[in-house]
C-alpha cells in the first residue's frame, strides 16, 4: 500500500536529550514549529499527554514498543490497542510491544474505568500512530530523495521504486519523535482497515489456559515472602489485645505486625503464613459493638440516609393531564466478588518501593500509598499486573496498601499478599444499596405526558488518590480519615448514571439524591447506578406499555428519535423473532434498551425465561443483544464484553445480596453468596454487532448490565404476571411472589 | 517438614513441606506451577481444579499427605503455548476467557469428563463444569471449547 506524502520546504531536525526533534515551516498539515499547536481540545488522552514519544518509540532495531496508561482487566484492551496501533503504525501487531499502566513508564491516563479505555487510550494511539507513521514517511521520502506519493510502505519499512529500503527503526537511528500530536492528520479511512475492526485472538489468552505467568497473583521473585493480613471480625471492632508471641514461635513466621488494628504475619511460605494468620485471630481478642442497621432492607436502609438532592433535569413543567403511574425500585449492596482474592507485591528496597498491583489506576494508588507510608512519590512505583477480574474498585488497591505496609515492616525482602476470600466478600468496596422513586403520567394517546424521577445512592467512588480510601490506612494506630465523597458530575454522572431516560419526554424531572455515607464501604462496581437506573427504568417502560396496551418494544420505539437507539431496538426485537413470540406456559419474554451514560454504546436487549414458581428457579431461555459501539476495533472482543455483561448481570439480578447484621458481613463465602452457575446461565446467547465505520470508539465494558437486569424482570412479569421491583429476583421472592 | 513423591504431568518430584499443606501451595510454590489458583481455600469454585488420579479435586483442600501415588494433572501437562494440547487449542479457538482466572480450573474440570466420557452431551457438559464459577460470564464459551475439545478428540460428539 503507498502512502500520499507531501514535501516540506524545509525540515530541521534537532537532537535534544535523547529525542529528535522534527519541525517543519510550513505547510504540510502536520508541519510544527517549537511553540505549541492545538490550541483546542486534544482526542482523548492526548489532551493530558500531546507528546508522541510517550505512546511510541522505536528503537533503531525497528522494535516498535506502544504505551499505555491503560490496564488491562481481563476486558482484552490490550488486544484493542494493539489493533489500532498497528493499523496505523501499518505493521503487523506482532512487532509491537504494548507497556501498559506503570509510573515509570506510560501516561497517566487515571483510571482504567468507566468504559472509557478506547475513547481515551484507543483514540490517544490511533491519532498518534497516524502522526508517528506521516513523519516516518516524509523521512523516507527525504531519504530516498524522491516525492512522497512514490513511497510505499510495508510492515515497519519504506520502499523506493528503484527497491531501496528503510525501516521505520533506520530513519530514527535510535532517536525518538519528541512531537506534539497533531490530531489534524489524517488517520487511515475505516475502508481500507486490515487490521482493527477485524476479529483478533487476544495476546493474553495463550498464557492464561497454559499455565504461564499471566497474573500479580503468579509473581515468584527472588527471595520473596508472603504476607496475610488478620483483619478486624467485624467493620467496628475494636482491637482488646493480641498475644503476638505464640505466633512469631509458628515454624517460617518472620513478623508478627501491629499497627493499631492493622494485624498481619509475613512467613517463609504461603501456607505458613494462612496458618500463622488463623493463630493470630485466634490469638486477638476484640470487643464488637453492633455498629450496623437493625434494617438492612435496601428501601428502608438507603432511605434513611442523609442526602443531598441535585436536580439533574428539569423539563417542562409538571402536572400534565393522563393516567398517573408510580412505583418504587430497589438494589441490595452487591459485591465485585472476583474468583481470584486480590493480591498484590511489594518491595522496599534501597529507599524505593515496587509494586506490582492490579489496581486499575497506579498512579492514584501510589499517591495514596506515598500519603500512607509518608514518602516522596517519587520512591514509589506501582507496575499493574494482571489480576482476577475486578469489574470496578474492588479490594486490589487495598490490597497494594497491605503488602507495602508489609513490605516497610520487612525491607529488602518482596512481600507477596494475597486475601482469603472471607477477606475479599467482607471488606471490598461494596456496590451501594439503592433506591428509585418514579411517577409517570400517561396522556390519552399513551405516550409519556410527565415524568418524576427520585434516586437514591450512596457513594459509587471511593476510589483513592487519599491514603484514607485505602482500608489499612483507616486501621492504623494513627488512623487516615476516609476522604469526603463526592459525586461524579453529569452527564456521566455515579449514583444517577443513567436516571435520566434516553426517551423523548416533553415535562421530566430527576432528581440525584447523593448520599455521603453509608453504613457499608461503598465504591465503583461495573456501571456504577445505571444497573438499578436501568433496571427501573425499563421495568418502569414495561409497566407503562402495559398500561397503555401497547407492545413493550413499539412503546419504547414511540419514544425514541435517536436513529441508532431504534437500530439496536428493532435489530434485537427482530433476532429475536418478538412479533411472532408464541407465548407457552411458564415462559416469558423481556425487553429493555439503554444507551450507556446516555452517550456511549448503544444495547438492547430481548430474552425469554422460563420460571418455576414452586421453585423459585428462573432460567434464561435464549437472549439476544443488539449493540451499536461506535467503530468496532475487535469484533470478538465486543462480543466477549458483551455476553459476559449479560451473564454477570444475570447473577446480580437473579441471586445476589450482601447480607449483615447488626454486626458483622455473613455473607463471606460463596455459599453465602452465591453467582450464577453453568445451570442458570442462558441455553443460547447471541450478540448482534451494528459496526459503525468512522464514529467514535464507545466502550462496551458496561452497556448491557442495566438492560440485562431490567430484561429479565421484564420477562419474569410476561411468564407469571408477578412484577418484582426488589433485586434481586431470588428464589425466596419467586416462591413468595413479592 | 517431611519428604513427599508426587507425580505431577508424568514427572516425579520430591517436595518438602508441612504434612497439611494443600496441594494447591505445593503446585504452585513448590512447583511453580501457576495453574492452579487460590480462589476460596474453601472448595467452592475450582479456581484451583487439577486431577487427581484422573478426577477432578479441590486441591485446596487436598492435604499433601493424602496425595499418595495418584497422578496429579494440571493445565501445564495439557500442552503449552507453542505446542497447545486439543483443550488449550479449543480455550484459544473459542476465545474462551476474559480475565481467565478461572480457566485453568474450567480446564482441568473439562479435562476430567473427556477422560471419562468421550462422546459428552451438552447436558452433559453442563453437569459436569457446576462446582467451578467464573465471575466474567464466559461461561457460554466455556461451554462451546470443551464441546470443540470433545468433537476435536473423539470426532462429533453426541448432541442433546
Amino acid at each position: 500500500m503507498s502512502r500520499t506524502l507531501q514535501s516540506p520546504s524545509r525540515r530541521r531536525l534537532l537532537a535534544a536529550g535523547g529525542s529528535l526533534t522534527v519541525t517543519f515551516a510550513i505547510a504540510p498539515a502536520w508541519a510544527q514549529d517549537e511553540t505549541p499547536l492545538n490550541k483546542g481540545k486534544m482526542p482523548g488522552s492526548l489532551e493530558k499527554e500531546p507528546w508522541l514519544d510517550a505512546w511510541i518509540r522505536i528503537d533503531a532495531d525497528n522494535r516498535i514498543t506502544v504505551f499505555t496508561g491503560k490496564a488491562e482487566l481481563g476486558q482484552g484492551i490490550k488486544t484493542a490497542l494493539l489493533q489500532v496501533a498497528a493499523e496505523e503504525l501499518l505493521v503487523a501487531p506482532a512487532r509491537i510491544t504494548l507497556v501498559t499502566a506503570d509510573t515509570a513508564r506510560t501516561p497517566n491516563e487515571g483510571y482504567t474505568a468507566g468504559s472509557h479505555s478506547m475513547q481515551d487510550s484507543g483514540t490517544a494511539l490511533r491519532h498518534a500512530a497516524a502522526h508517528v507513521r506521516t513523519v516516518l514517511g516524509e523521512l523516507a521520502a527525504r531519504r530516498f530523495g524522491i516525492g512522497a506519493p512514490a513511497v510505499t510502505v510495508r510492515d515497519g519499512a519504506f520502499q523506493a521504486p528503484d527497491g531501496r529500503r528503510a525501516t521505520y527503526g533506520e530513519l530514527l537511528a535510535g532517536q525518538q519523535l519528541h512531537l506534539r500530536a497533531d490530531p489534524t492528520i489524517p488517520v487511515r479511512a475505516p475502508d481500507g482497515h486490515t487490521i482493527a475492526g477485524k476479529p483478533m485472538q487476544r495476546v493474553d489468552v495463550p498464557a492464561k489456559v497454559t499455565g504461564g505467568v499471566a497474573y500479580v497473583q503468579d509473581l515468584r521473585l527472588p527471595g520473596m515472602v508472603h504476607g496475610r493480613v488478620v483483619r478486624p471480625p467485624t467493620p467496628g471492632a475494636r482491637l482488646l489485645e493480641v498475644d503476638t508471641a505464640v505466633v512469631t514461635r509458628l515454624p517460617g513466621v518472620l513478623k508478627v505486625v501491629r499497627d493499631g488494628r492493622f494485624l498481619a504475619v509475613i512467613a517463609d511460605g504461603e501456607y505458613r503464613a494462612v496458618k500463622a494468620a488463623a493463630a493470630l485471630a485466634r490469638a486477638a481478642r476484640w470487643d464488637t459493638p453492633p455498629t450496623l442497621p437493625a434494617d438492612p432492607t435496601p428501601a428502608v436502609l438507603v432511605r434513611a440516609l442523609p442526602a443531598k438532592p441535585t436536580p439533574i433535569l428539569a423539563r417542562g413543567t409538571p402536572g400534565a393531564a393522563g393516567r398517573t403511574l408510580a412505583a418504587s425500585y430497589t438494589k441490595p449492596f452487591q459485591l465485585h466478588a472476583s474468583i481470584g482474592p486480590s493480591c498484590a507485591v511489594a518491595q522496599l528496597a534501597g529507599g524505593q518501593y515496587t509494586v506490582w498491583t492490579h489496581s486499575q489506576g497506579v498512579y492514584p494508588l501510589r499517591d495514596a500509598l506515598a500519603e500512607m507510608l509518608g514518602a516522596d512519590k517519587a520512591k514509589i512505583r506501582c507496575i499493574h499486573t494482571e489480576g482476577s477480574g475486578c469489574y470496578g474498585h474492588n479490594a486490589a488497591d487495598d490490597v497494594a496498601a497491605d503488602a507495602a505496609l508489609l513490605a516497610r515492616a520487612f525491607p529488602g525482602r518482596p512481600v507477596r499478599v494475597q486475601w482469603m476470600r472471607e477477606d475479599e466478600n467482607g471488606w471490598e468496596p461494596y456496590g451501594p444499596a439503592m433506591l428509585t422513586a418514579v411517577r409517570a403520567t400517561l396522556d390519552p394517546a399513551g405516550r409519556i405526558a410527565d415524568w418524576q424521577y427520585d434516586v437514591w445512592s450512596p457513594p459509587h467512588n471511593t476510589r483513592p488518590g487519599k491514603a484514607g480510601n485505602l482500608l489499612a490506612a483507616t486501621h492504623l494506630e494513627k488512623p487516615f480519615v476516609p476522604d469526603t465523597p463526592k459525586p461524579s458530575p453529569q452527564p456521566e454522572g455515579s449514583g444517577d448514571r443513567n436516571a435520566i431516560p434516553y426517551y423523548v419526554i416533553p415535562n421530566a424531572r430527576v432528581v440525584h439524591q447523593f448520599q455521603e455515607r453509608a453504613p457499608l464501604r461503598t465504591s465503583a462496581l461495573r456501571s456504577l447506578g445505571a444497573y438499578c437506573n436501568v433496571f427501573s427504568i425499563e421495568s418502569f417502560m414495561d409497566e407503562l406499555a402495559h398500561a397503555a396496551q401497547a407492545d413493550p418494544v413499539a412503546f419504547r420505539l414511540r419514544h425514541l428519535a435517536d436513529p441508532r437507539a431504534v437500530d439496536v431496538v428493532r435489530r434485537a426485537a427482530q433476532r429475536f423473532g418478538w412479533d411472532n413470540y408464541k407465548k407457552t406456559p411458564r415462559r416469558g419474554r423481556g425487553f429493555a434498551f439503554a444507551r450507556y451514560k446516555n452517550l456511549a454504546a448503544y444495547c438492547a436487549i430481548a430474552l425469554e425465561v422460563e420460571v418455576a414458581r414452586d421453585t423459585g428457579m428462573v432460567r434464561i431461555v435464549r437472549a439476544v443483544a443488539a449493540v451499536d459501539c461506535g467503530e468496532i476495533v475487535n469484533p470478538d472482543g465486543v462480543r466477549n464484553q458483551i455476553e459476559g455483561g449479560i451473564v454477570q448481570s444475570a447473577s446480580w439480578t437473579l441471586l445476589e445480596r450482601v447480607r449483615f447484621d447488626e454486626r458483622q458481613i455473613l455473607t463471606r463465602d460463596w455459599a453465602q453468596y452465591p453467582i450464577l452457575r453453568f445451570n442458570q446461565v442462558p441455553e443460547r446467547l447471541e450478540v448482534d454487532l451494528i459496526d459503525r465505520p468512522g464514529q467514535p470508539f464507545l466502550g462496551t465494558g458496561e452497556a448491557s448490565q442495566g438492560p440485562t437486569g431490567a430484561a429479565i424482570a421484564n420477562a419474569v412479569a410476561d411468564a407469571c404476571g408477578l412484577r418484582l421491583r426488589d433485586l434481586p429476583l431470588d428464589r425466596a421472592r419467586l416462591r413468595a411472589g413479592r | 517438614m517431611t519428604t513427599y513423591h508426587l507425580r505431577v504431568n508424568g514427572r516425579e518430584h520430591a517436595v518438602d513441606t508441612d504434612p497439611d499443606t494443600p496441594l494447591l501451595y505445593v503446585l504452585r510454590n513448590d512447583l511453580q506451577l501457576n495453574g492452579a489458583k487460590f480462589g476460596c481455600g474453601l472448595g467452592q469454585c475450582g479456581a484451583c481444579a487439577v486431577t487427581l488420579g484422573g478426577e477432578a479435586v479441590m486441591s485446596c483442600l487436598v492435604p499433601v499427605s493424602v496425595v499418595g501415588e495418584r497422578p496429579v494433572g494440571t493445565v501445564e501437562g495439557l500442552g503449552n503455548a507453542q505446542a497447545p494440547g486439543a483443550l488449550q487449542q479449543a480455550f484459544i479457538a473459542e476465545q474462551a476467557a476474559q480475565c481467565g482466572y478461572c480457566i485453568a480450573g474450567m480446564m482441568m474440570r473439562a479435562q476430567s469428563l473427556l477422560a471419562n466420557n468421550p462422546t459428552p452431551t451438552d447436558a452433559e457438559i453442563r453437569r459436569h463444569m457446576m462446582p467451578n464459577l467464573c465471575r466474567c460470564g464466559t461461561h457460554m464459551r466455556i461451554l462451546r471449547a470443551v464441546r470443540r475439545a470433545a468433537d476435536a478428540l473423539h470426532g462429533k460428539g453426541a448432541k442433546a
